[in-house]
Parts: structure tokens; C-alpha cells; sequence
């Protein structure tokens, strides 16, 4: 009986990261448009997006190969199970015993690894360029990441997001440095790892200085559609862990029954609301910066990171 | 017939197995016969290992009436002997398997297959010898006979300097080598395993032997800034003699290097661990740095040899920190660690080295950017090695993932430790190894979509065929090793136990009882990760994706040429090519690693020649140690050539001066 409950609460959770996904770039872009005073595409835009492109026919390069075809459903479900793994509105799923934190950091990489990979397959020299920057910004954003996750995980004494979640929402933890300078660096990476602004532009085709978009200019139809999702979850991901981990309030215990529930999707729900507002207020107040000064970027996060985690093999109490 | 007596039947028969090359050395069916043999007596020897390991066997010892006279040859299979040897004899099984389909494109035949066999046979002989005396034999063997293999194709370029070089180091390992088992012998001068083990050792004492043993062992595996010559020789072998080389014989310096500074020397102590956590993390960076350069397939392989030996031994450097500290469960975690690292290092690394070895039979063709689109014309091989190539980035859920997982562990626990030093040293430890994981991935994109992805950029790329079944045999056993040993790493872990138990006298938690076959290395809540489970929920994501798709979406699809953005580029030459899939990486951390720079040289206007971008790279390393120290011996030995042209009157007086300084000495010295 607790097993199947187990399943339903976990099935819900990877249900709600896929439907919300969609609605929270739809809802960032909104922002976004109504901050320059433009009225702005609807909040369910991205959906008809999907929509639309599955509809539509792939038009697949000559040359490409079988690599190219699978992997936007290989990134898909390397980026929803990691998703799936963050507690959003309940610690203590079903899932979260599978896999830490540096499991989901892997399963990013190997998302990326195969996007990457793609970029190359059809040999233009737009995939390429996209590519060869996307595993350089990479390069610097994972470790940056994992000296994040390093972070935490001395301070809950664990690897574990439930874990961590968990203790953090307890209230004697209080306020730390180390745990400041890894918000600071978790924005930055999340800044960096979704493609936005200012280290890459999402809303641009054909730019010089585009990293993200360049790598899968060839997908089409279907296949776009899937890495489109893919994107989108990726962003929820990001905002997730932030909130699980910095702001647990009102986050559901496990076994917290259907009310406790209820208001820890209610609240995920306000929290999700407010990361995409102050998210649309950092883009649209910072302008691109050149891709050569995205490893200062990410090289400040990297030192936050450390310095963090420094902090806390110095003495617990930082 | 004890497990240590069928060790040695089974080097015999390598040994054997070596003449026998030699008498049937022109004959056609040599290579056929000597490398059916080598998989025959590689897999009993497999066997053998495997069964000491796992049935938890005691310690068995054996003594021949050679070597030297009052000692003998002393030879003994323990678990840590017996992990070795499975490591050794899978690598020298699967080669052997890739060489009976290989060997056939050799075209000096007769400069291989004596040596094969008998490289095999040393690094068996290495890891079972139980005194100083057998073990450097031993050791000399197996450098000697690998560095035959290395100089079996001695008139390709570079490969005569790559043996002199190899020759060289290999000389300055083994003498580092023997002053440090000097050293460890003592006064008494007993060279038995058994004897140094119960005598003490002064701190002086041991502080000497570890830094002999990194000179020594540290040569051997490619530790910075000892690793000049890896790179060089690993790749001028024949492609299943690399394999061995990166894969294999890596870890025969790493057994040493465990053999004596856990077991040999007894409890490690502290500022040991710093100097080796400070190497190891070095060479991992610069091992992957280096790789990231490459754009010759085989080297770029070797240059990420140096890395995963960087990280084998930041593990044992963490390890040999916890263990000086009492932290036992911490130890165990960061010794299985470094062991399991080294068993799923020869998996992909072998893999990677007979997928190259495929690429070099179909194309003729090592420079990867002549390469590319292979993956249309190479089906199996490309998957295999796309196999390898995930599986040494550590993604989930292949191997290398797990064995980098369980060193992040051991760092996360380091917080326990009392000292300062390590206090501030191992975050920084843990970031170099954080980033050396990620730019090992992006250098494994670059290797594999350059080589394997888009359009060929030659024609020997364009007309390339698979390679033959057995190679395709030896890559897929690999492959599927390299899958088990990621989804199901809890019996890999308990495997290992018993080598943690002798050598550590702890061991990490019993993981086959866990449910569903997670790992736990400490304790549940702190960390656990399965992944089997992973896999099934990536495999039963994507089939939901597929499966919806193909029940709602569209199924039109079209093919048309590849959108060149207004500009469509006729060349494949316009791709991207590894040395310009570097460039970002370059920028960023070459100009501080090599100095690199980037010059463009454009033609003045009017002018039809083609612009051109030059590449400035420095091997700091070289440049600052080796070239130097070769100056010197050059530039002395100039000197002495002088001495060759005396008249008879000068080398008198030189005889004469050199016997009353001689005297003098002797007068003050008494």
C-alpha cells in the first residue's frame, strides 16, 4: 500500500515537472516581453509550440545518422529523470534513493555529451561551432556545479537532495556564508547551463555569438520538439533544486499525507512564479556578454564554489 | 595445484608461447596460432585470478631455485596480487582476441608475436613476485619486452625516438626502483617481501622510498612530470600492444605502488598523502589538457591514459590520508575507489585503443582531422566506441561514472581529517578532479564526432570498411563489461572487498544486500546511488517519448541538404576539425598551461596566396625540465669528447693527477 502511494506521489511529481516545464518559459517570456513594453506571446505559447512541431515533417540533413535521430529522445530522458529526482513539492520520493546530487549533474552531462555529439553529425560548420563553445562553457559550469553540490552536501551531511532538502528546512540550520556563495554560484551556473542571458541568448537564430541554438539548428519537427522539452525541464530543473534547497518552505515531508501535500505544491507552485519574474528581471537588465567572458563568469562562480566549500572543511559552523 | 603454481604454469606457457613465435616466425599460420594460444592461456590465468578473488582463497607462496643463490625466487598470489592479475589477463585476453583479427594487417609480423606473449608474462611475473630481487627482474622484463613491441614498426617516424625515450625513462624508473628497495631492505639487506614487511622503517626511510617509489612507479604509470615519454611510446605500438601499454601496464606501476607503500611499508603517514593528492591532481589536469590538444588519435588516447592515473592516484592519496588518520571507513571507500577506477580504466581505455586500432586498419589514417563520417561506414565500431567514449567522460550510467562517483564520496568525507594541510587541500583536490571529469567529456566529444561524425574529410575516410569479426568481438566484450560493470557496480565493490580487508584491514559496507542493488558507501541518507535503476528509468523515459511520438506526432520525414545558413559549403574541410573544436578550451586554459597562441596570418591585400593560422603551443614540461637536463648531458659529453684526443704526455699527467688526488682523498678521509 505504501509502495503504491510511493508511485502515484512520484508519478505526480514527474507528470507536474512535465507540464509545468512548458508553462514556466511560456510565463518567463511573458514577463520578459511585458517588462520592455511589448504585450507578448501567451503564457501557453511554448505548448502550441510543441504542439505545432509535432505536427510538422522532419527534414533530416542527407548525411545524418542514425546518432542524430535518437538523440533528442536519449537528452529528453536523461533531462526528465533528473528532474524527476529533484523534490519539488515532497521530500523523500520514490526516486531520490536512485540517484544524489552528483548523479543528477551527471545526467546534465550526458544530456549535453549527445547534444554535443549531434551538433557534429550533420558536418556543418554551424553545429560545430555551437558545439565545440557549448562543451566549453560546459567545462567550466560542471565543475563550478559539483563544487556547489560539495557545498551542501557539508552542510547536510549528505549527498542526498532529500536529505539535504529535508535538513535544510529545518529550522536550525540559520544563515551561512558557505551556503550564500553557493546560491550565488547555483544562479550563475543555472544562468550558464540554460542558455540564457547574458550568457547566451535563447530567443536568437544566427547569431555570431549563439552557443545553444547553433548546436541544434538542424533538428526539425519532432525531433526539435523533443529537445525543445528538454530545455524546458531543463530551466524547471534549475529553479527546482534552487528552491528545494535555499528556500524549502512548506516543502511536503515524505508520507505528509494529502493536505501536507497540497500546500507543498501550492507553494512550489509560488515559488516557481517568483524565480521566473526575478529570472526575467536579471535578463532583461543585463545585456549579452562575448563569449570569451563567459569563463570570467563562470570562473567566479567556480571560486564562489570553492571558497564555500573551503569554508566548510575549515570548520562546520561557516 | 596451489592458485599461485597455476600462475606460473600459465607465464610459463606465455613464455613458451614467445619461442614458439620465434621458431614458426615466417610461417602464415603464426599469428593465428600464437594469438589463439595467448586467449587460451590468458583466460585460464583470467580464471585462476578471478577464482583466489572472489572464493576468498588464502595466501598462497611458491619458491623456485632462481635467482640468487641464498634466496631463490619467491613468488606469492594474494587478493591483491589475484585483482591485479584479473585486470592483467582480461586485458591480455581481449587483445589477444582483437589481434587474431588485427594481427592479420601487421605487415612485420615476426617483430610482434614473440614479444606479445612474453610482455604478458612479465606483467603476470610482476605482480605474483614476492622479493625485491624477482620483482625488478621482473619489472626489467616487462619494459624490455614492451619496448620491443614499441620498436616493432621501428622505421615509422618517430617511433625510434619514441623508444630511445622510453628506453631512457624505463632505465630511470627501474633505478629508482632499486635504490628504493635498497632502502627498504636495510642494513640486513633481506630482500624478501616478507622480511621488509616485519622489519621498521625509519620516517627518514620512508619519506625516501616514496619519493623513489613516485620517481620509480610514478615514470611507469605517467605521473606529471614524469609522463614525457608515454605519450610517445604508447601510440607507436601496434594498436593491441597500446591497449596493454595504456590499459594495462599503467596498472602493474599502480599494483607496485600500492604493494609498497600500503603493504610493504606498513601504516602510511600524512604528508605522504599531500605530496601524492598534489601530483595526482595535476596530472589529471594536465593529463586531459594535454588530450584536449591532440588531434592524433592514439596520443590523444595516451595524453588521457595520464589522466586517469592522475585520478587513481588522487584516490590513493586520499585513501593513504584517512588510513594515517584511523578514518577506516573513509579509507576503504577511497581505496576501493582508486582500484575500481583502475579495473574500469583498462576496460574503456583497451576499447578506445581497438576502436582506434579499427580506425587505423580501415583508413590507414591516425590524424583525426582527415577523418570523419565514419559512423556510416563503420556501424559496429562506432558504436563501441561511442560506448567508451561515454563511459570515460564518467556519464551515467557506464562504469566510470561509478568509480569517479566513489572518489567524490571519499572527498566529501575528508572534513574528518585533522590536519590543516589536508583541510585546505583536498577542496582544492576535489575541484581539479571536478574539472578534469568535465573536460574529459568535452574532449571525448570532440574525439568522437570529429572521428566518427559528419563528413569525411579524405578520401581513405570515405572508403573505409568494418574491421573483421574478431576485433568487432574484442570491442563489444569490452563494450558490455564496460555497461555491466556501471549498472551493477555493487558486486564490483564486494568483489574488491577482500583486497581493502588485507591491504587496509577495512572494508566498504556489504553492498550485494542493499535493495535493488543500489551503493551505499558509507551509510543510507548520505549517499547511494543505483545504477541499474538509472539505466531502466532513462530506457523507460525514452521509450515513453518514443512511443508517444510515434502514436500522436507526425511520422513525414524528408531528407534534404544540410542547412548551411545562406553559405553552402561545398568542402567538407568547412567542418569543424579537432584542433578548431579545441580553440575555446585553448583559449582559456592553454595560454595558461602552453602558453598557447593563436597567430592568423592573412596575405596583404591583392595578394592570392591563402591566409593561414598558426598554432603555438609549448610543452612547458619538456621545455622546462627535460630540455635542460638533455642540454646539459649534451653539452657535457662535448666536453669529455675532448678527453678521446690527448697526446700520450697529457693522459699521463692526467693518470698521475688523478692518482695523488685519489691519495689525498684516502689521507683525509682516514
Amino acid at each position: 500500500m505504501v509502495v503504491i502511494s510511493d508511485i502515484i506521489v512520484q508519478g505526480v511529481q514527474m507528470l507536474l515537472v512535465l507540464l509545468l516545464a512548458p508553462l514556466l518559459t511560456g510565463y518567463v517570456r511573458k514577463i520578459k516581453a511585458r517588462l520592455v513594453r511589448r504585450q507578448g506571446a501567451s503564457v501557453f505559447q511554448p505548448y502550441r509550440d510543441l504542439l505545432r512541431l509535432l505536427r510538422k515533417e522532419v527534414v533530416l540533413a542527407d548525411n545524418a545518422s542514425w546518432l542524430f535521430r535518437v538523440t533528442p529522445y536519449i537528452t529528453f530522458a536523461a533531462i526528465w529523470v533528473a528532474a524527476a529526482l529533484v523534490p519539488t513539492f515532497a521530500t523523500g520520493l520514490l526516486f531520490n534513493w536512485t540517484a544524489d546530487l552528483i548523479a543528477i549533474v551527471a545526467l546534465l552531462g550526458s544530456a549535453r555529451f549527445f547534444l554535443a555529439l549531434a551538433g557534429m553529425d550533420v558536418g556543418t560548420s554551424f553545429g560545430g561551432i555551437g558545439s565545440s563553445r557549448e562543451v566549453m562553457i560546459a567545462a567550466l559550469a560542471e565543475p563550478a556545479m559539483l563544487l556547489i553540490v560539495f557545498c551542501l552536501a557539508l552542510v547536510a551531511g549528505s549527498t542526498q537532495l532529500s536529505t539535504v532538502s529535508h535538513f535544510l528546512a529545518s529550522s536550525y540550520v540559520g544563515l551561512r556564508v558557505s551556503l550564500g556563495m553557493a546560491l550565488v554560484a547555483l544562479f550563475m551556473v543555472a544562468i550558464a547551463e540554460n542558455a540564457r542571458i547574458p550568457v547566451d541568448n535563447p530567443a536568437t537564430h544566427l547569431e555570431l555569438t549563439m552557443v545553444h541554438e547553433a548546436m541544434i539548428l538542424e533538428y526539425s519537427g519532432r525531433h526539435l520538439a523533443m529537445i525543445e522539452l528538454g530545455a524546458f525541464l531543463k530551466l524547471l530543473l534549475y529553479v527546482s533544486l534552487i528552491a528545494c534547497v535555499f528556500f524549502p518552505w512548506q516543502i511536503a515531508l515524505y508520507g505528509g499525507g494529502a493536505l501536507s501535500y497540497t500546500i507543498g505544491a501550492g507553494a512550489y507552485i509560488v515559488k516557481l512564479a517568483l524565480a521566473g519574474f526575478l529570472l526575467a528581471l536579471f535578463e532583461t537588465a543585463t545585456a549579452k556578454m562575448r563569449v570569451f567572458r563567459v569563463p570570467q563568469f563562470l570562473g567566479a562562480a567556480f571560486m564562489l564554489g570553492l571558497l564555500g566549500t573551503l569554508l566548510l572543511f575549515v570548520s562546520r559552523s561557516f | 595445484m596451489s592458485a599461485v603454481a597455476l600462475q606460473m604454469v600459465c607465464v610459463a606457457g606465455l613464455l613458451g608461447l614467445s619461442v614458439l613465435a620465434i621458431v614458426l616466425s615466417r610461417s602464415k599460420i603464426a599469428t593465428a596460432v600464437i594469438y589463439a594460444a595467448t586467449l587460451a592461456v590468458s583466460a585460464i590465468a583470467l580464471i585462476g585470478a578471478l577464482r583466489s578473488l572472489l572464493g576468498g582463497a588464502d595466501t598462497t607462496v611458491l619458491t623456485l631455485p632462481v635467482g640468487l643463490p641464498w634466496l631463490g625466487a619467491h613468488f606469492r598470489l594474494d587478493a591483491l596480487a589475484s585483482f591485479f592479475l584479473v585486470v592483467i589477463n582480461l586485458g591480455g585476453a581481449s587483445a589477444s582476441l582483437y589481434g587474431l583479427g588485427y594481427g592479420h594487417h601487421d605487415p612485420a609480423p615476426h617483430r610482434v608475436l614473440p614479444f606479445f606473449p612474453a610482455f604478458l608474462a612479465g606483467m603476470n611475473l610482476v605482480v605474483l613476485a614476492d622479493d625485491a630481487f624477482s620483482y625488478l627482474l621482473c619489472w626489467e622484463f616487462m619494459s624490455l619486452a614492451s619496448w620491443a613491441l614499441v620498436m616493432a614498426h621501428h622505421r615509422e617516424p618517430g617511433n625510434a625516438r619514441a623508444g630511445y625515450v622510453y628506453l631512457v625513462m624505463a632505465s630511470f624508473g627501474t633505478l629508482a626502483l632499486l635504490l628504493a628497495f635498497g632502502l627498504l631492505a636495510g642494513p640486513a639487506g633481506d630482500y624478501g617481501f616478507a622480511a621488509i614487511r616485519s622489519a621498521q622503517h625509519s620516517p627518514y626511510a620512508a619519506t625516501l622510498v616514496l619519493v623513489l617509489m613516485l620517481l620509480g612507479a610514478g615514470s611507469k604509470a605517467g605521473l606529471v612530470p614524469l609522463h614525457v615519454w608515454l605519450p610517445l611510446a604508447h601510440p607507436a605500438a601496434p594498436s593491441h600492444v597500446s591497449a596493454l601499454m595504456s590499459g594495462v601496464m599503467t596498472k602493474v606501476a599502480i599494483y607496485g605502488f600500492i604493494r609498497v607503500m600500503f603493504d610493504l611499508l606498513g601504516q602510511p603517514s600524512w604528508p605522504a598523502s599531500v605530496i601524492v593528492l598534489f601530483l595526482g591532481s595535476i596530472t589529471a589536469v594536465m593529463g586531459i589538457l594535454y588530450a584536449m590538444m591532440e588531434k592524433d588519435l592514439k596520443r590523444l588516447l595516451a595524453y588521457s591514459t595520464i589522466e586517469n592515473i592522475g585520478i587513481v592516484f588522487v584516490s590513493l592519496g586520499l585513501a593513504m590520508a584517512f588510513q594515517a588518520n584511523g578514518l577506516k571507513a573513509a579509507a576503504a571507500v577511497a581505496f576501493t575507489a582508486a582500484l575500481f577506477h583502475a579495473l574500469n580504466h583498462s576496460f574503456f581505455k583497451s576499447l578506445l585503443f581497438f576502436g582506434a586500432g579499427a580506425v587505423l586498419t580501415a583508413t590507414g589514417e591516425r590524424d583525426m582531422d582527415k577523418l570523419g563520417g565514419l559512423i556510416h561506414r563503420m556501424p559496429f565500431t562506432s558504436f563501441a566506441v561511442l560506448v567508451g567514449c561515454v563511459a570515460i567522460s564518467a556519464l551515467p550510467p557506464f562504469n566510470g561514472f561509478v568509480s569517479e562517483w566513489l572518489i567524490f564520496q571519499a572527498v566529501l568525507q575528508s572534513p574528518e581529517l585533522p590536519q590543516w594541510a589536508l583541510k585546505i587541500m583536498v577542496p582544492a583536490v576535489g575541484a581539479m578532479l571536478a574539472l578534469a571529469a568535465a573536460l574529459a567529456a568535452a574532449c571525448f566529444v570532440k574525439t568522437y564526432g570529429v572521428t566518427f561524425l559528419g563528413r569525411p574529410r579524405g578520401t581513405s575516410a570515405e572508403a573505409a570498411h568494418e574491421v573483421d569479426r574478431f576485433s568487432l568481438a574484442a570491442m563489444s566484450i569490452l563494450a558490455v563489461l564496460c555497461l555491466l560493470a556501471g549498472i551493477l557496480p555493487g558486486l564490483a565493490i564486494d568483489a574488491l572487498a577482500p583486497v581493502a580487508t588485507q591491504i587496509l584491514g577495512s572494508r566498504m559496507p556489504v553492498q550485494t544486500g542493499q535493495p535493488w542493488l543500489s551503493i551505499v558507501p558509507i551509510a543510507e541518507g548520505r549517499s547511494s546511488y543505483n545504477g541499474l535503476l538509472v539505466m531502466v528509468f532513462i530506457t523507460a523515459a525514452a521509450s515513453l517519448a518514443v512511443f508517444f511520438i510515434h502514436r500522436f506526432a507526425s511520422h513525414a520525414l524528408r531528407r534534404g541538404p544540410a542547412w548551411g545558413c545562406g553559405f553552402s559549403d561545398a568542402t567538407p574541410a568547412a567542418q569543424y576539425s579537432g584542433v578548431s573544436f579545441a580553440q575555446p578550451i585553448r583559449r582559456v586554459f592553454g595560454t595558461l598551461v602552453f602558453h598557447a597562441r593563436d597567430h592568423v596570418i592573412m596575405p596583404p591585400p591583392g595578394d592570392l596566396r591563402p591566409a593561414r593560422l598558426r598554432i603555438e603551443l609549448h610543452d612547458l614540461v619538456w621545455n622546462g625540465i627535460y630540455a635542460p637536463i638533455a642540454g646539459a648531458v649534451a653539452f657535457s659529453s662535448r666536453r669529455l669528447n675532448r678527453l678521446q684526443f690527448l697526446t700520450i704526455r697529457r693522459y699521463l699527467s692526467l693518470v698521475f693527477a688523478t692518482l695523488v688526488t685519489l691519495l689525498l682523498v684516502l689521507a683525509i678521509w682516514s
